[in-house]
């Protein structure tokens, strides 16, 4: 049996010992997070220089572009609004235990019923309530979405990484239908939804070309945290995540909550879908797939969950993305570059944690 | 226990076990172990579940490492440092768990694990294999597959897996567990012939006839301890009947060192009382892997313990999950205060003032990742006034906790630490906290010193002592005898998911009891 180092009297005092190793622990995440992700800029450097490109040409390009350019910056800013959505719905799940990957299907098709209802709802009511409509529609539609993987987890116990992305596939298809053969524009060639008039769409901020859905996804996310962390509801969803056998033996109805976790999760993705219509594109054309959801995974694993780190790390994922694009086009380089670059963060990443917890491991021992 | 002090291996031993400890968080799964093991002996283990069985196979076929005392092979003090490095030495394993590839034929099978460079040494492995089968006297068909085996062959499959590769020492872990009767016979005849021919064996059951049956030698496991060996000289001279009565004494007897074992309950429960706790006709479907309960029927009034004995495994955390709520029932009544609370569910029944201390410590009644303030109130997650509407009383919560820390003399750094940075005992004190807090009527203690050291054992019968004289109804579940008569007021016997017998504890329940618990009539 171990032997006991402290009673319990003395917990206060190390309380403040405790605060100098949090701080501590803070930086070495700090370190154990920015380290791989040069290491990776290196190899994938190399790569770069390995198909011929100037690996400081196309990281220049990227960053003037994603960063510094005033028109690049609007354009990342812009772009993250989706993608905060969709993170706040995958901290949800992901805290929760559950891996919803099915993201993208859900965004696709909350995209389509905003496109579908927004221009039609400003012809008959004001602005704002339109607005609001094609917001409940598209999270709605979205979360009945989730709700044959979520029932089948909670009741049957069918494991929903492969039932989400199954439904996501059968997603997308649906929101092409849609498009091609129910919301189609009849007033033009290319198959597409009517577009809603940019004066009608989401306010823009200031006098730039930012879109105030960044407003909503930062407000999205952020909310989320605090109810991850701060309440009731979230510590039941973390229960959930952290030990289900603890949850039925605490009492929490784990099934409603499940069916809950995957409702909040798919709602936020069609949000996203709808955030990205209302605010920037106006319409959806057939065959449109950002492919956000999956992109938005990698960087919110390295947030570790965290709502404010992952507003950081989708920051990072947008200017890549949006930099990369121009890049691309410059340097010819595929446009999936950002992927690659993306994914050999998360290998070195981790392989880092790997070789971290070895450490640690023989440290104690 | 120190090495020094242990009986010098003998030069007949092929493998000896001195002073072997083991630990995992919070338990001792050995303690100071002793054991030699020789050729043409077949060596059997006897003990329940959680007696520390598997942690000793773990060790001598090199899955995990004695933290103390030394294991010697040959005479020769040698750390087994992998399952390769095993079966060089010589030992042989045969799991619980059949390990063979169902896909493959049996020749695939046995020809695993020979070096990746070289052809597989068919015609070789065929002539060892048919000079093996000869001498054992079964046969064994190489180019079925393993699939189509019953689980009889296979586990012959796997023996001559272990003779092919020059086993001198085979463990055979729990191999009766999954065979039919005629099956367990033949095991039983094919062990004899392999001791036969000089090899060592080494059996690990719980069934007492088959000890008793096949064995040469036995040894029983107790918590960890080893608690006793009948030697094969004296083996010989007693016949079954006497060698299990005298396992069950080991089992279950009195021991040297329990300091609790004079001890009697003093308190006086008033017969005229009315029960708190009423339980009718209760009955859980079974499952695949747990009996299920039948027409399980009892009162405990105020004041009163009562306690269930039985072997592991015999329905006692059915019974326990089920008058939690956290298992359905298919059939009988629960009454708490006389109101029928069976439909409740989780959290309604704990509201009401039912308490069930679970067993499984980490596995479910903690989340071990969680700071040690938000265990305590795991079963009260949005109550007032430490969640007031949803939202975290920070303050509250560590005001409280700190709180319980002093009352329930919880050692943990910081009430931030994760719960599962704490040791068994004080993950229990947690648990204990959390349950006989404000608001218990009816508490339901399963295994609840299981693996805790002695000081955390006597801490822990205390507390529950204490929880009966404040007028609760306390039902305690332990496979651990002495625990139960020196504390209970009637203990009743469990096996195979019904109550056989309920004693009362005067000076001849022990006997009673152990009577019941492996089926005779009290």
């Amino acid at each position: 049996m171990s032997i006991d180092t402290a009673p319990g009297a003395s917990a206060n005092a190390l309380d403040a010992t405790s605060r100098v190793a949090t701080r501590r622990d803070i930086l070495h995440r700090l370190l154990m997070t920015l380290g791989p992700i040069l290491a990776a800029l290196i190899i994938a450097g190399c790569i770069l220089l390995a198909v011929g490109v100037d690996p400081l040409a196309y990281y220049g390009y990227v960053l003037e572009k994603g960063l510094f350019s005033p028109l690049g910056i609007q354009q990342t800013l812009t772009r993250m609004a989706p993608l905060l959505f969709l993170a706040a719905g995958l901290i949800v799940a992901f805290r929760a235990g559950m891996w919803n990957l099915g993201g993208d299907g859900q965004f696709l098709l909350g995209a389509v019923m905003a496109a579908a209802s927004a221009p039609v709802l400003v012809q008959v009511m004001p602005a704002w309530l339109a607005l609001i409509c094609a917001f409940l529609i598209s999270m709605v539609v979205a979360m009945a979405w989730s709700l044959l993987p979520a029932l089948l987890r909670a009741y049957q116990g069918v494991n929903e990484i492969i039932t989400t992305l199954m439904m996501t596939f059968l997603g997308t298809s649906l929101a092409n239908v849609l498009v091609k053969l129910v919301f189609r524009d009849p007033g033009t060639t290319v198959p597409q939804t009517r577009t809603l008039p940019v004066e009608d769409r989401l306010p823009r901020l200031f006098d730039t070309t930012i879109t105030s859905g960044l407003v909503l996804g930062l407000a999205a996310i952020i909310i989320v945290h605090l109810v991850m962390t701060r309440t009731a509801f979230g510590l039941k969803l973390r229960i959930v995540g952290a030990n289900p056998r603890a949850a039925v033996h605490a009492g929490l109805g784990v099934p409603g909550l499940t069916v809950a976790v995957f409702a909040i999760s798919a709602g936020l993705a069609g949000l996203a879908g709808a955030v990205d219509i209302i605010g920037v594109q106006g319409n959806v054309r057939a065959d449109w797939n950002p492919a956000y959801g999956l992109a938005v995974i990698p960087a919110v694993f390295l947030a570790r969950m965290n709502g404010f780190a992952a507003i950081g790390f989708v920051f990072l994922l947008s200017v890549l993305s949006i930099g990369g694009e121009s890049a691309a086009r410059r340097l010819g380089v595929p446009n999936h570059f950002t992927l690659v670059l993306v994914s050999i963060v998360l290998i070195v990443l981790a392989l880092a944690e790997y070789v971290d917890h070895r450490y640690n491991q023989s440290r104690k021992a | 226990m120190s090495s020094l002090s242990s009986p010098l291996a003998d030069k007949r031993d092929i493998v000896a076990l001195e002073g072997v400890t083991k630990r995992f968080p919070g338990i001792v799964a050995n303690d100071g172990i002793d054991l030699s093991i020789r050729p043409g002996e077949v060596h059997v283990l006897l003990g329940e579940n959680g007696a520390g069985k598997s942690t000793l196979i773990g060790m001598l076929s090199g899955l995990q490492q004695p933290d103390e005392g030394r294991i010697l092979v040959d005479g020769k003090p040698t750390p087994i440092t992998s399952p390769r490095h095993a079966l060089a030495l010589g030992i042989g394993t045969v799991f619980q768990h059949m390990m063979l590839v169902p896909t493959l034929t049996v020749a695939e099978n046995l020809l695993l694990g020979g070096p990746w460079w070289q052809r597989p040494r068919t015609e070789e492995l065929e002539a060892r294999v048919a000079e093996i089968t000869r001498s054992l006297g079964i046969s064994v068909k190489l180019h079925a597959k393993v699939s189509e085996l019953s689980l009889g062959e296979q586990q012959q499959v796997e023996i001559l897996r272990a003779m092919v590769r020059n086993s001198r020492l085979l463990i055979l872990d729990e191999s009766t567990s999954m065979l039919t009767p005629k099956g367990i016979e033949e095991l039983g005849a094919l062990m004899r012939r392999l001791v036969g021919q000089g090899l060592a064996i080494v059996f690990i059951t719980h069934k007492l006839k088959e000890a008793a049956a096949f064995g040469d030698r036995i040894s029983v496991l107790k918590l960890g301890r080893k608690v006793g060996e009948i030697p094969p000289e004296r083996f010989r001279t007693l016949g079954e009947q006497e060698i299990i009565s005298e396992i069950v004494e080991l089992m279950f007897g009195k021991q040297k060192d329990d300091p609790e074992a004079a001890e009697r309950p003093t308190r006086t429960v008033r017969a005229d009382a009315a029960p708190l706790l009423q339980v009718a006709d209760l009955a859980v479907a079974p499952t695949e892997n747990a009996p299920g309960l039948s027409s399980i029927s009892f009162d405990i009034r105020p004041g009163e313990i009562l306690g269930v004995a039985g072997i592991d495994g015999n329905g006692q955390k059915q019974l326990a999950e089920a008058l939690a709520g956290q298992r359905a029932a298919t059939g009988g009544s629960v009454r708490l205060e006389g109101a029928a609370i069976e439909a409740l569910s989780v959290g309604e029944r704990r509201q009401r003032g039912l308490r069930y201390l679970t067993d499984d410590r980490l596995g479910e009644g903690t989340v071990g990742t969680f700071p040690v303030s938000i265990n305590f109130f795991l079963k009260q997650v949005g109550a007032s006034p430490f969640w007031r509407g949803g939202v975290e009383q920070r303050a509250e919560i560590d005001r409280r906790a700190a709180q319980l820390v002093r009352e329930y003399d919880v050692r943990t750094p910081s009430l931030k630490t994760p719960v599962a940075r704490l040791s068994g005992g004080n993950i229990q004190k947690v648990l204990l906290a959390r349950e006989l807090a404000e608001g218990a009527r009816a508490v339901i203690f399963n295994k609840p010193t299981y693996g805790l050291d002695l000081a955390n054992t006597l801490a822990s019968r205390q507390r529950i002592r204490d929880t009966a004289a404040r007028g609760l109804a306390v039902l305690l579940i332990s496979t651990d005898l002495e625990e139960l008569l020196s504390m209970c007021d009637r203990i009743a016997v469990i096996a195979n998911g019904s109550l056989v017998g309920t004693v009362a504890n005067a000076d001849d329940a022990r006997t009673k009891v152990g009577r019941l618990m492996i089926g005779l009539a009290a």
